[in-house]
């Protein structure tokens, strides 16, 4: 009864259907939540601010705070200014955070709000109290997508704050991408064991992993701090972690502040976690920790073990372009078929990527950005595959097709453990790969009959 | 806690004399609960399940309504896919109108639906697209009903969509033919039979020999809709979001209306009998009492079991619209839990009012509140149980305190006598869980 998917790809120029991201703001404010003592504020009516924080809250099952305009008729007519002006004094008096991290929406864009203009007008008037900190970027939710939001939060934190003081640091920077507080806390036990001070913007552990305590901390103990984002400035590299999410905050610092930058993937997967450990090895100027080779003998190993259920197997990776790149490498370098590769975010550089990777191994795959999930259960019609790698929206698909899903990416919104256990580096990849091995393992199961079913797999 | 000056007029005890200050728009610069008007349309359309939903506006707004709500169908479940216009840069300077005749186009041969509803968004409202003359025109050219929803977001809170829904609802009622409708029949407004709630409700009216007509929205179809004008008598449940409907109904077409709660033992006794003597037939009558006696006896018992481990514990509340709320603090004495803090995101001063009467003197009262300050009340009031929607949850589970979801996420229904039962059940599992005696706050205390 779900399945409404007819098999036949007609041409759709006009309509999404079951789409394969969201809007920009939601991006900016994920990534604002990473900043310590940061409330997010949507300049905007206040369904986005109610969407953004109701989505982010069942992706993490964590409250998720954010302030919001609250556009009016009038604010439409006459454009937002009064109110972001009012909400500064709001927002000060009321829950009085360390930084302001404004990003804007379709309605504020149209009407042609100016956001830094605001700003210093309502600095000058008293309403933003001294010491405290206010950032923005543009987020119109037409275009890009949640990640390309990401993107240019992070962006705004750097270029409002970074500042280069002449004198380098020893230290080095790591814009983490959009991944999970279970990752980002992953990478910095990573750099720590090459013994590499450093800084992670954003960083939503302790935020959105938060344990219980009997308390309902506004603003959580986790996130970088202004001091940290300030001397991101004076850092001798930035490793920037997946293109679509990082490189543009990376660029910035390189030309505002003089700090080069190494553009990797997201670190999930060996050859993508290779990298990223080979980088984390010239920047540090030591030796592999004996630890991290060991866990990256331990994924082979599992890998190696399990060949025989992953091999040929097709697979079907969707979610956003950082993710479904490393995805994509990792299920080949696997052994498996990544037969259907979509995302719902811009950009041809996705599928030359992706046509790259698979170039020897599936160079007939279908490829596609400014996909959407409709077009993908089209795909997969048409060619079956074993296995479904993406976000929550994936069940239905799942579902009418009898296919499992191994859950990653964001959003997921109905199970619980991404954000506690991470998807990056040597371990985070062989949790993934034991998720991959034991979903197909279980069909097996499920579907021999009683003669081929077997104690010992 | 320090409330903002503007907000203390907000908030009041039930003894006070002063009255809560409401209907008012957010003070910008809140972290508020409330959502905008296209959310409004948007649950209260979307569960009639053999229509096209487009969402004509930017991706995010489709994507967060995408299959969100629990409201299930029997039939077709096109209502569950996310259709969207996509608007980009280059309608937002040419204008959106093409975009949007295209995809309804792209949509009808695909899917073939009984008819379609476009939403409006902030975005499209303020780039002018006539969404209006866009759906009459694929009205004529695809011989579908394509009906306008105008619903941009700036045009207030969620009860101002509810508003654009209903008026999107009048456009399909009185479009199809009533042949055959019998003298006891009635339409049912606003409940969108989350976790199944409309199919309990319906069950009881049909025992007492009531025909069901429409069902609005919940399991809803466009059919039945368009034929709601031949019910004799509207029932309405969850006022804010539906009272509209019938009122329009009555001045058209006559059709009485009566608002009622199926909600709780006495609302939902008190709904039926309603019904019946609305009908005035004795056997109607009788057969009502039987039901109320018997639905009433099969779970008294174990209602009465719950209430002796949650007597005197305390409760707090924060729901959508003020009639839920009622229902709530009078299902909660039920099973002997006081209401320690009730809000509402949208009740009226006369809704404030009646909730004044409702709860006890220390009761708090709040309209439009934000999570730092009811986070502060339910810590101050000592609850043990916060019943909301999805964005309190985890703050109740930080403070340690039960949570019972009775909004978009609740997965068990709650309506009807069973209904009671079932929210005793979930509410004495929440508050009695033992995992609060390991939580900080509250070691020690949760199993006394």
């Amino acid at each position: 009864m779900l399945d409404s998917t007819p098999s036949t790809v007609a041409d759709r120029v006009a309509l999404k259907i079951n789409p394969a991201k969201t809007c920009q703001p939601v991006g900016a404010v994920y990534a604002a939540l990473g900043v310590h003592g940061c409330l997010p504020h949507s300049h905007g009516s206040q369904g986005c601010c109610a969407y953004h924080r109701s989505h982010l809250t069942r992706h993490f099952k964590e409250p998720v705070m954010a302030s919001t305009s609250s556009f009016t008729e009038g604010s439409s007519v006459f454009g937002g200014m009064a109110n972001l002006t009012q909400a500064f004094s709001t927002i000060f008096e009321m829950y009085d955070p360390d930084i302001v991290a404004v990003h804007t929406t379709c309605l504020s864009e149209v009407i042609g709000d100016d956001i830094p203009t605001i700003i210093s007008k309502a600095r000058e008037e008293g309403r933003i109290p001294e010491g405290k900190v206010v950032v923005h970027c543009n987020t119109p939710s037409f275009v890009g997508s949640h990640v390309t939001g990401f993107s240019a939060m992070v962006k705004g934190f750097v270029k409002y704050l970074s500042e280069s003081t002449g004198t380098p640091s020893t230290a080095i920077n790591i814009l983490p991408g959009w991944v999970e507080p279970s990752d980002m806390t992953e990478i910095k036990r990573l750099v720590a064991a090459f013994g590499l001070p450093m800084t992670m913007l954003p960083d939503t552990s302790s935020v959105l992993d938060a344990p219980a305590t009997g308390e309902h901390a506004f603003f959580p103990k986790g996130g970088t701090t202004l001091p940290e984002i300030k001397a991101m400035g004076d850092a001798r590299a930035t490793l920037s972690l997946g293109t679509w999410a990082s490189l543009d905050a990376a660029t910035l610092l390189e030309t505002t502040c003089g700090v080069p930058f190494q553009d990797l993937d997201l670190p999930i997967g060996l050859a993508a976690t290779d990298r990223f450990i080979e980088s984390l090895r010239g920047l540090a100027g030591v030796e592999v920790p004996a630890q991290i080779e060991d866990e990256r003998g331990r994924l082979v190993d599992v890998i190696s073990d399990m060949h025989q259920y992953l091999s040929g197997r097709k697979v079907a990776i969707y979610g956003d372009p950082d993710h479904v790149i490393a995805l994509t490498e990792f299920c080949r370098d696997m052994d498996m078929l990544p037969v259907h590769v979509l995302t719902g975010s811009v950009g041809n550089a996705f599928e030359t990527r992706i046509k790259d990777i698979l170039a020897d191994s599936v160079p007939d795959a279908n490829v596609k950005a400014q996909g959407d999930l409709f077009l993908l259960h089209q795909w997969i019609k048409n060619e079956p595959v074993d296995l479904l790698l993406g976000t929550t929206y994936g069940k239905f698909i799942g579902r009418a097709e009898d296919i499992p899903l191994v859950r990653v990416g964001w959003p997921i919104l109905d199970r619980v453990g991404h954000s506690y256990f991470p998807t990056v580096g040597y371990l985070g990849s062989l949790r993934l790969a034991v998720e991959i091995i034991s979903a197909i393992q279980e069909r097996q199961d499920r579907d021999a009959p009683d003669h081929a079913f077997e104690l010992v797999l | 806690m320090d409330l903002l000056d503007d907000r203390k007029r907000q908030v009041v005890t039930a003894g006070e004399a002063r009255a809560v200050v409401c209907d008012r728009p957010s003070v910008a610069g809140s972290v508020t609960q409330r959502a905008c008007s296209f959310c409004g349309s948007r649950v209260v359309l979307y569960p009639i399940a053999d229509a096209l939903h487009l969402v004509h506006g930017p991706v995010g707004c489709a994507a967060y309504t995408w299959d969100i709500r629990g409201a299930q169908s029997s039939g077709p479940q096109l209502h569950r896919l996310s259709f969207n216009t996509d608007i980009r840069e280059e309608e937002v300077i040419f204008g959106g109108e093409k975009k949007l005749a295209r995809a309804l186009r792209e949509l009808v041969a695909i899917h073939r639906p009984k008819g379609a509803f476009v939403y409006a968004t902030c975005l499209t409202g303020v780039i002018g697209d006539d969404v209006e003359a866009v759906c009459r025109m694929a009205t004529a050219e695809l011989g579908i009903p394509v009906i306008p929803v105008q619903s941009e977001g700036f045009k207030g809170t969620k009860k101002d969509g509810y508003s654009a829904a209903c008026r999107a609802l009048d456009q399909l009622i009185g479009t199809g033919p009533t042949e055959g409708i019998g003298p006891h029949s009635v339409n049912i407004l606003g409940d969108f039979n989350i976790a199944g709630e409309i199919w309990v409700i319906k069950g009881y009216l049909e025992r007492m020999g009531v025909e069901v007509v429409a069902t609005m929205t919940g399991d809803g179809r466009m059919d039945t809709i368009r034929k709601a004008h031949g019910a004799r008598l509207n029932i309405v449940q969850c006022a804010g979001s539906m009272t509209s409907v019938a009122k329009l109904m009555k001045e058209k077409y006559g059709i009485p209306y009566v608002q009622v709660s199926f909600f709780g033992l006495e609302d939902c006794a008190d709904a039926l009998y309603q019904v019946a003597k609305h009908f005035g037939d004795p056997g109607m009558l009788r057969r009502t009492k039987d039901i109320v006696k018997a639905e009433t006896e099969a779970v008294l018992p174990e209602l009465a079991r719950i209430r002796r481990d949650l007597e005197g514990k305390k409760a707090a509340l924060y729901v959508g619209g003020a009639f839920k709320a009622f229902s709530l603090v009078k299902a909660l004495r039920q099973i002997g839990m006081q209401v320690a803090m009730a809000g509402t995101q949208t009740g009226g001063p006369a809704d404030y009012e009646h909730l004044k009467e409702l709860c006890d003197a220390d009761t708090i009262l709040a309209d439009d509140s934000n999570p730092l300050e009811m986070a502060s009340w339910l810590a101050l009031r000592d609850v043990d149980l916060f019943i909301g929607g999805v964005k309190e949850r985890p703050v109740a589970f930080k403070l340690g305190i039960g949570f019972c979801d009775h909004n978009h996420e609740r997965k068990i229904g709650l309506a009807g006598f069973e209904g009671c039962a079932a929210f005793a059940r979930e509410v004495h599992a929440t508050v009695t869980s033992p995992v609060w005696s390991l939580v900080p706050r509250r070691a020690g205390k949760a199993l006394s």
